[in-house]
């Protein structure tokens, strides 16, 4: 038992939690898009496309299929009680995992890098990520996020200083180069996207932490002055760029950013950049004394 | 909106320009990174007929296969383009294909080989695997499934209006070129008054 469910309990709300996050983008996200939607102006490129946008959420949303085919890295951030097993939490992910590739939740995404084989269940070395936290709390909270191939490969990781950008190790640097990974990801990342930035950090840290604002809220405000007004610059002035949805133009480049920091060695000055294509897919469900919660 | 039946002729393809916004019906066929390394490396026969005066385009469809036999396409927005830069202009002019469908946009090789088979680059709306897939009328055709897998495999679609912009056209065109421009001069004055 784990926070008062079996095991089939728990298998079972895993590929609810896989259906839902497949097919159902959350309510911040679509909120705004929707604000974004009517910046634009009607009848341009850049308007349809985010209607045929929205016209694909509510697509999916109804017949439970993907909202995009690429279902991308099957990553699960799960805190759990003291007591729990990971070793057995982590038998039942990948159940779920299988079971949901079947009913076409999930394509066969994994493939073996030396062999080119495609692995038809999405098991794989490294697939699906799944971090484990225990925490005092006593119940079970498990965050998953599909992130496609697209807007991952867009991503970027800079060390400051960068001389050709004038780019020095300050605040002003980092804008320097967080705006210059969104005019080089053009709209190749399915724009409009949402930016997830650490400054600091070694490589390692600073991508994972990168990633981790991800699992932020699109609404919440940063409880730091000076990273909640770096979130709003780099909005603003991804917007400026002009590249808009699909790259097609327009004024819609970035819905969102969120940023943090982590300290580093005095050696390494390191901006990690994770891009979130509008297809955000992420859900969280809650398991307490045995009853399910999805967000 | 201009449609474009498949089989398309040269001649209208090379009336199209960028910025073109097009609704395409007919046979097109799914070809990604594994399909377009094997149409260099190994000149395959038998997608010729399928591929002449054709679309390409670049997508690894979710797919669900019917107790009939049948398939049905779940899920199927394009994938990023740029990935078969090395290959592709190669592909068109050994294909005949007249146009490839994708997202992102392709390099200075590709919009070369546009000129010179008489083709055009159409770009999808990614990601919008459900708007996408509904113009699928039906799946006729698939070739080299068991060896590449689903998302590999060439899929023959016959789609009815497949919604696609022009971004790279056959006169040397690109869209993608311009917004980048753009998007590098405003960048410049942003930093600049940093
Ligand atoms: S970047 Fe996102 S929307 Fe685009 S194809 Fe990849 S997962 Fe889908």
């Amino acid at each position: 038992m784990i926070a008062g469910v079996d095991r089939d309990g728990l298998a079972e709300s895993l590929v609810e939690l896989i259906r839902r996050t497949t097919s159902k983008l959350p309510d911040d996200v679509i909120k705004r898009l929707k604000e974004y939607r009517t910046k634009e102006e009607p009848g341009k490129m850049a308007c349809r496309t985010l209607d045929t946008i929205m016209e694909n959420v509510d697509m999916a949303q109804s017949a439970s299929r993907p909202i995009c085919q690429d279902t991308g890295t099957v990553t699960f951030d799960i805190q759990h009680p003291l007591g729990a097993r990971q070793s057995e939490i982590r038998e039942i992910v990948k159940e779920a995992v299988v079971a949901a590739t079947a009913k076409n939740y999930l394509r066969p995404n994994v493939v073996d890098s030396l062999t080119g084989e495609i692995k038809s269940d999405n098991i794989g070395v490294g697939h699906p990520v799944i971090h484990f936290e225990q925490w005092d709390n006593d119940y079970l909270e498990v965050t998953l996020v599909l992130k496609g191939g697209g807007c991952e490969n867009v991503g970027a990781q800079y060390t400051l200083p960068q001389p050709a950008l004038k780019a020095g190790r300050d605040i002003n640097g980092v804008k320097k180069v967080v705006l210059d990974m969104v005019v080089k990801a053009q709209g190749k990342g399915c724009a409009p996207g949402v930016l997830g930035i650490a400054i600091g950090g070694d490589r390692a840290e600073g991508y994972a932490i990168a990633k981790k604002q991800l699992k932020r809220k699109l609404d919440d405000i940063n409880p730091n002055p000076v990273l909640a007004e770096l979130e709003g610059w780099v909005v603003e002035q991804a917007n400026r760029l002009g590249v808009g949805p699909m790259g097609f133009g327009g004024k819609t480049t970035l819905f969102g950013a969120k940023a943090t920091t982590l300290d580093r060695i005095p050696a390494s000055y390191f901006v990690s950049i994770s891009y979130m294509c509008w297809a955000y897919r992420r859900r969280t469900m809650t398991i307490r004394n045995g009853e399910v919660q999805h967000d | 909106m201009i449609k474009i039946n498949t089989p398309v002729d040269e001649e209208k393809i090379r009336s199209l320009k960028v910025g073109d916004e097009v609704l395409i019906s007919g046979s097109i066929v799914t070809a990604r990174d594994r399909a377009h390394k094997y149409m260099v490396e190994e000149r395959p026969d038998d997608i010729r007929g399928d591929l002449e005066n054709s679309i390409i385009y670049h997508c690894g469809p979710v797919m669900k296969k019917h107790d009939d036999g049948t398939w049905e396409v779940v899920a199927a927005g394009p994938t990023t383009s740029i990935r078969e830069e090395i290959y592709q202009a190669d592909v068109m002019e050994e294909y005949k294909v007249r146009g490839v469908i994708g997202k992102g946009g392709m390099g200075p090789k590709t919009l070369a080989g546009l000129a010179k088979t008489g083709a055009v680059y159409l770009h999808a709306i990614g990601g919008a695997s459900q708007v996408l897939a509904r113009t699928v009328v039906s799946v006729p055709r698939v070739y080299k499934l068991e060896e590449f897998g689903v998302p590999e495999s060439f899929w023959v679609f016959t789609v009815k209006d497949f919604p696609a912009v022009v971004t790279m056209d056959s006169h040397g065109g690109s869209l993608h070129d311009k917004i980048l421009a753009t998007a590098e001069e405003e960048f410049r004055s942003i930093v600049d008054s940093l």
